[in-house]
């Protein structure tokens, strides 16, 4: 394994402590720390996949600016099409890790706790 | 929420007109530089935010009130399906029928800017929406949220 | 070695180390600004990698998702005990280890046709191009005898960098793509959104006969 598959190990590595912190911990807002863990990983791997070194410079975006011709951009810019993905995955990632902040909210507020070790009594 | 202290509510003052700006640029430029509905969305919500957190819950329960973020809420979601629908005048669905104008100006790439405007509006306003219920959620025996306040003497907990 | 790629793992050390110590640490509040710390890094790592929508994104999601949680966790004081090694910890991370191994095993693994034989950091799929004598032109790939390309790429990506300007006028060409090319599904991620906030509405809503109780009896 070369250098350069070093980063996609690196995405791998943070998804699998993202999942760590969802099994193996006890206090919800943990739980919700491994989800927000989980989410850039995976955007991490996605937008690794889509780079395309400039040989030694900084990399272009696919944004035409007056300066460059759309030749150019054809030729050296970074694949658009993850960056687009990724783009709806971020703000969805938000609109869960609220809902799951809700629910954590209303856990606390009806055990008086965190701890799901402490919330065993099924009641009502 | 009790609001905060005088010297955060000044900045406010001076700083909320920007940020609305900055993010209404962003979702209207969103075709030709970095941006769109989704970021210039996620700035004006924040801009709502600090907002809210400076001046108090008396406050955006009068200016703000959740009816009317939610409704906005639902009318930027109908004005990005209205967009799509439109479409059918260009002869498919979702279709990029207005006029395609010249790269680089404010009008170009056709429905690009109204799909813009309608995500900007929906981000905002969801976003916005749900951080008010979040941190507006009351415990156990106190006044609740989403109704009219009961007339009744004995609620007004300080 | 190239720069980018040097920066590129400092960030993604940063990022790792900050997640472990978030998981790790007692208390709540430490363990929400280091996962806020390792979101900054990843809109810095956005930045590095050729996207500033992203990093705008990235960067404002990520304080109002600080905000949200910093308020929850202060305004709730939670006294956690010590949890002892229990057998779940040490499983899960055997557990994990494992899978990370499979994983990279099979993503990363030899290109002796064992594994999905990813191609390396930085040459994408988007750098191949195929002559157009190879294929005929399928519908609307050139409108004139001159606008036909000598070259069709080999990945999406690609096709969308050549066409995309000609076909939506958009100077971005990322907004071209989620608006114009792939609206549909922009569509399902704003009903997804609002699904979730409705959602979370409808979690945090109380009943109407609970109003006016001083005390909720246990039921």
């Amino acid at each position: 394994m070369t250098l350069a598959m070093l980063p996609y190990l690196l995405a791998f590595l943070l998804l699998v402590v993202g999942l760590y912190a969802i099994i193996a911990k006890r206090n919800v807002i943990k739980v919700i720390v491994g989800l927000l863990i989980m989410d850039y990983a995976v955007n991490l791997l996605l937008i690794l996949v889509g780079y395309r070194s400039n040989s030694g410079g900084a990399p272009m975006a696919p944004i035409l600016t007056p300066d460059l011709a759309p030749a150019d951009i054809a030729a050296r810019a970074v694949d658009p099409l993850p960056q687009a993905l990724i783009l709806t995955s971020i703000v969805i990632g938000l609109s869960v890790t609220a809902l799951v902040v809700a629910l954590a909210i209303r856990l606390y507020d009806r055990y008086g706790t965190f701890d799901t070790g402490r919330m065993r009594n099924l009641r009502g | 929420m009790r609001g905060m202290s005088l010297i955060v509510r000044n900045t406010t003052r001076l700083v909320a007109g920007f940020i609305a700006l900055f993010g209404a640029y962003i979702v209207l430029y969103g075709h030709v530089t970095p941006g769109g509905g989704f970021s210039g969305g996620v700035i004006v919500a924040g801009g709502l935010v600090l907002v809210v957190l400076a001046f108090g819950e008396r406050f955006c329960r009068e200016v703000i009130p959740h009816e009317v973020v939610r409704t906005s809420d639902a009318i930027g979601a109908l004005a990005f399906l209205g967009v799509a629908l439109l479409g059918y005048l260009g002869g498919v669905f979702f279709k990029n029928f207005l006029p395609l104008g010249q790269t680089g100006a404010l009008a170009s790439a056709g429905t690009l800017i109204l799909s813009n405007l309608a995500i900007g509006v929906k981000i905002s306003a969801g976003l916005f929406g749900v951080f008010l219920a979040l941190a507006l959620f009351r415990r156990r025996g106190e006044r609740r949220l989403m109704a009219p306040e009961p007339p009744l003497p004995d609620t007004e907990a300080p | 070695m190239d720069p980018v790629l040097l920066l590129l793992l400092v960030l993604l050390g940063f990022m790792i180390v900050g997640s472990l110590v978030a998981i790790e640490t007692r208390g709540l509040l430490s363990s929400v600004i280091s996962v806020g710390a390792a979101g900054f890094a990843l809109s810095v790592v956005f930045l590095l990698l050729g996207a500033p929508d992203l990093a705008i994104t990235q960067v404002v999601v990520e304080i109002l998702v600080l905000v949200v949680l910093v308020r929850v966790v202060i305004t709730r004081r939670d006294e956690t005990y010590a949890t002892s090694r229990s057998t779940l910890a040490v499983g899960s991370v055997l557990l994990v280890l494992g899978i990370l191994v499979a994983v990279v095993f099979l993503a990363l693994g030899a290109s002796g046709g064992a594994g999905l034989q990813m191609r390396p950091f930085g040459d994408p799929l988007l750098n191949e191009a195929a002559p157009a004598s190879a294929m005929a032109p399928v519908g609307e790939i050139a409108d004139a005898e001159s606008d036909r390309p000598e070259t069709i790429p080999q990945s999406i990506g690609g096709a969308y960098l050549q066409e995309g300007l000609k076909r939506t006028h958009a100077a971005n060409y990322v907004m071209g793509i989620v608006l114009d090319y792939r609206g549909y599904d922009t569509l399902g991620e704003a009903t997804v959104i609002f699904v979730a906030i409705l959602g979370a509405y409808a979690v945090l809503r109380r009943l109407g006969r609970h109003s006016h109780a001083r005390d909720e009896p246990d039921r």
